[in-house]
């Protein structure tokens, strides 16, 4: 479902040009897990946010479900987002005045959604994640692991066909991490694909599938 | 994103962030409650004139020497004659018609008025009976001019309230006699201290019958003639009559000029309202100043929410919602301040009137809205600059937070 084929991406530094995504081709079928892992720099969160319609390569084609999504404007491009893609990112990225069930349900809101479906859709979720007798709470009074359930909540509400988790547990101690990956993974048996990207190798490891990214090129893959 | 959750949004987003968001309303509020108590104040005062020019009559029509136009070439002016006085008998001329209700000729100087050793200079006023209506004086004490022929030059006068003090102190002054400039002449009657009437200031006048003022100037002019008409309506008809009675009696030259209280009316009323305009006009300036405000203010705040911004983008947020968004918030900011900016106004409008009741200070409509349509109208530009900055934000170094 996702087609990358020959993806450059460079940005422009104090005059410098530094190559962050150089020559990639990936093929993500529906349904995978995969992680990234690579060294610092070496263009993981790059690559996730070309994935993920974040960032635009600057060079390739790029498609998704079949459809080429480079070229697409500003309103496809958000639309899209958010109906296939769900983000999970390593600092949480909740808004803080906001509750637990206020930001899960913040993707619905951007879409348009009554409040009433809003609710209809995010209970049973907070429910399952086990965050019943948090909803109302803020990020500030949940715990690190709590606060990451709550962004996953808010990746899955909208029951995207991608979860692009960039260092889902850099944040997390081990156990809470640990609960988190579980999460995903379940989230993956599901039916939704999921790619990670991380710095520990254990978590790497689980993963079915598993890319090396070194330099802004994919030094290994071990599926696919 | 539908229009009640963008509100919600704003009303939680300018909600966590509470002094800035008081700092901003306080702006806009003191901007709207400036316009509207200026304007209610100029107003306010606008109204008062006119009313005071009103409780005159508005029926009045004044009958002055000479046109007020300079250049005419009548055979008079090319021969560098003066204009022809106006006298009694134009007056009286005058007075015969149906549209006239009464007509006071009047005279008007300085003389010393001497009582006992007692001098002051004093503007002596000579007229007729019917000038107590005309002007709506109102005695203390004694009467008025009698109404009797009008060249008849009775030595006799009305005194000012406050000339009745300088001369008298707490004595009886009915009866008595006084010297003005050199005429001896008895005190019938003292003036109300009743303020002042157009013109001039009624408590330090002199008045006494017009025959008797032309003798004491020496005159058998007049400075000029009041006619007040019969009607609202035929006063057109009256400044007619006025013209062709004056000009026939002045061998067909139209040396009168005739001023209808409705055009000096008009024209103070042009004056304050345009005074009210410019003071609203500037109060309008502070509005844009709090809209100044508001842009930096909000500058400021997307610079410390770029994460949350990003983090709408990532989550399927275009860039038209997120200009909505904050747009929304700085209207927000508008309207709430504009409310509470309209009731400070018409509370300090409601006090003014308090200490100051014969002005009506109540903000007229058309204040309101151009204060609220201000208000919301900088709120709307000043929040474009900031909100298109955000909507521009790169989300992946917006959630980086770079
Ligand atoms: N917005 C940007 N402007 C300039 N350079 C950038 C930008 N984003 C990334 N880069 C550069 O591109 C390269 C890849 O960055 P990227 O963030 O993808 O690395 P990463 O693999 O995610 O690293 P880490 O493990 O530290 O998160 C780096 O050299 C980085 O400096
Ligand atoms: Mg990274």
């Amino acid at each position: 479902m996702i087609e990358l084929s020959d993806i450059c991406r460079t940005f422009a530094v104090g005059g410098q040009e530094v190559r962050a995504m150089d020559h990639v081709c990936l093929a993500i079928g529906a349904g995978e897990y995969l992680s990234i892992m690579g060294p610092s720099g070496s263009g993981k969160s790059t690559l996730l946010n070309i994935i993920g319609l974040l960032d635009t390569p600057n060079s390739g084609t790029y498609l998704l479900d079949g459809r080429d999504v480079t070229s697409l404007g500003d309103e496809q491009l958000a639309a899209t987002r958010s109906l296939k893609i769900g983000f999970i990112f390593q600092f949480f990225h909740l808004i803080s005045r906001l509750t637990a069930t206020e930001n899960i349900e913040l993707p619905l809101m951007l879409a348009g959604v009554p409040a009433r479906q809003r609710h209809q859709r995010s209970a049973p979720l907070i429910d399952s994640f086990g965050l019943g007798n948090r909803r109302h709470h803020r990020p500030d009074e949940l715990s690190g692991g709590q606060r990451q359930r709550v962004a996953i909540a808010r990746a899955v509400i909208n029951q995207p066909a991608v979860l692009l988790a960039d260092e889902p547990t850099g944040n997390l101690d081990r156990s809470s991490g640990a609960e988190i990956i579980e999460l995903l993974e379940e989230l993956n048996r599901g039916g939704q694909t999921l790619v990670i990207v991380t710095h520990d190798p254990e978590i790497g490891e689980r993963a079915r599938r598993l890319v090396r990214v070194v330099d802004g090129r994919l030094a290994s893959d071990s599926g696919g | 994103m539908r229009p009640v959750d963008t509100i919600r949004f704003g009303l939680g987003s300018l909600g966590s962030n509470r002094v800035r968001t008081a700092l901003m309303l306080l702006a806009m509020s003191i901007g709207v409650a400036a316009v509207v108590l200026l304007t209610g104040i100029g107003n306010g005062a606008r109204l008062y004139i006119v009313d005071k020019f009103a409780a005159l009559g508005t029926n009045l029509v004044i009958i002055i020497p000479g046109r007020a136009e300079t250049a005419n070439n009548t055979p008079a002016t090319l021969v560098g004659e003066t204009p022809r006085d106006l006298t009694l008998e134009d007056a009286l001329a005058v007075m015969r018609s149906e549209l006239v209700e009464r007509v006071a000729p009047l005279n008007i100087g300085e003389l010393s008025a001497v009582r006992q050793g007692l001098e002051r200079q004093v503007p002596v006023l000579g007229s007729t009976a019917s000038f107590l209506q005309i002007h709506h004086l109102q005695l203390s004490q004694g009467s008025f001019l009698p109404d009797e022929d009008w060249d008849i030059a009775r030595p006799v006068c009305i005194l000012g309230s406050k000339v009745y003090q300088e001369l008298f102190g707490r004595q009886a002054a009915l009866g008595e006699l006084i010297r003005l400039g050199g005429y001896r002449c008895r005190v019938i009657g003292i003036l109300d201290s009743e303020g002042r009437s157009l013109g001039f200031d009624t408590q330090e006048l002199v008045i006494v019958p017009v025959a008797f003022a032309q003798m004491l100037y020496n005159t058998s002019g007049l400075f000029r003639i009041l006619v007040e008409g019969k009607d609202q309506e035929s006063l057109a008809r009256l400044k007619t009559h006025i013209k062709t009675t004056i000009a026939k009696r002045h061998y067909g030259e139209e040396d009168v000029t005739i001023i209808t209280q409705d055009s000096i009316l008009a024209t103070f009323d042009k004056i304050l309202k345009s005074l009210t305009l410019t003071v609203a006009g500037i109060a309008a300036i502070s509005l844009v100043v709090a809209g100044i405000l508001i842009m930096n203010v909000m500058l400021m705040s997307v610079a410390q929410r770029t994460a949350e911004i990003g983090l709408c983008k990532a989550l399927g947020g275009t860039r038209r919602q997120i200009m909505a968004m904050l747009v929304c918030e700085a209207l927000l900011l508008s309207v709430i301040g504009g409310i509470l900016g309209l009731l400070i106004g018409f509370a300090g409008a409601w006090g003014i009137a308090q200490v100051y009741p014969e002005l009506t200070t109540t903000p007229p409509l058309w204040a309101v809205v151009a204060a609220m349509a201000t208000a919301l109208g900088t709120g709307l530009v000043f929040s474009l600059l900031p909100a298109g900055r955000a909507a521009r934000l790169d989300p992946i170094r917006a959630l980086a937070g770079r």
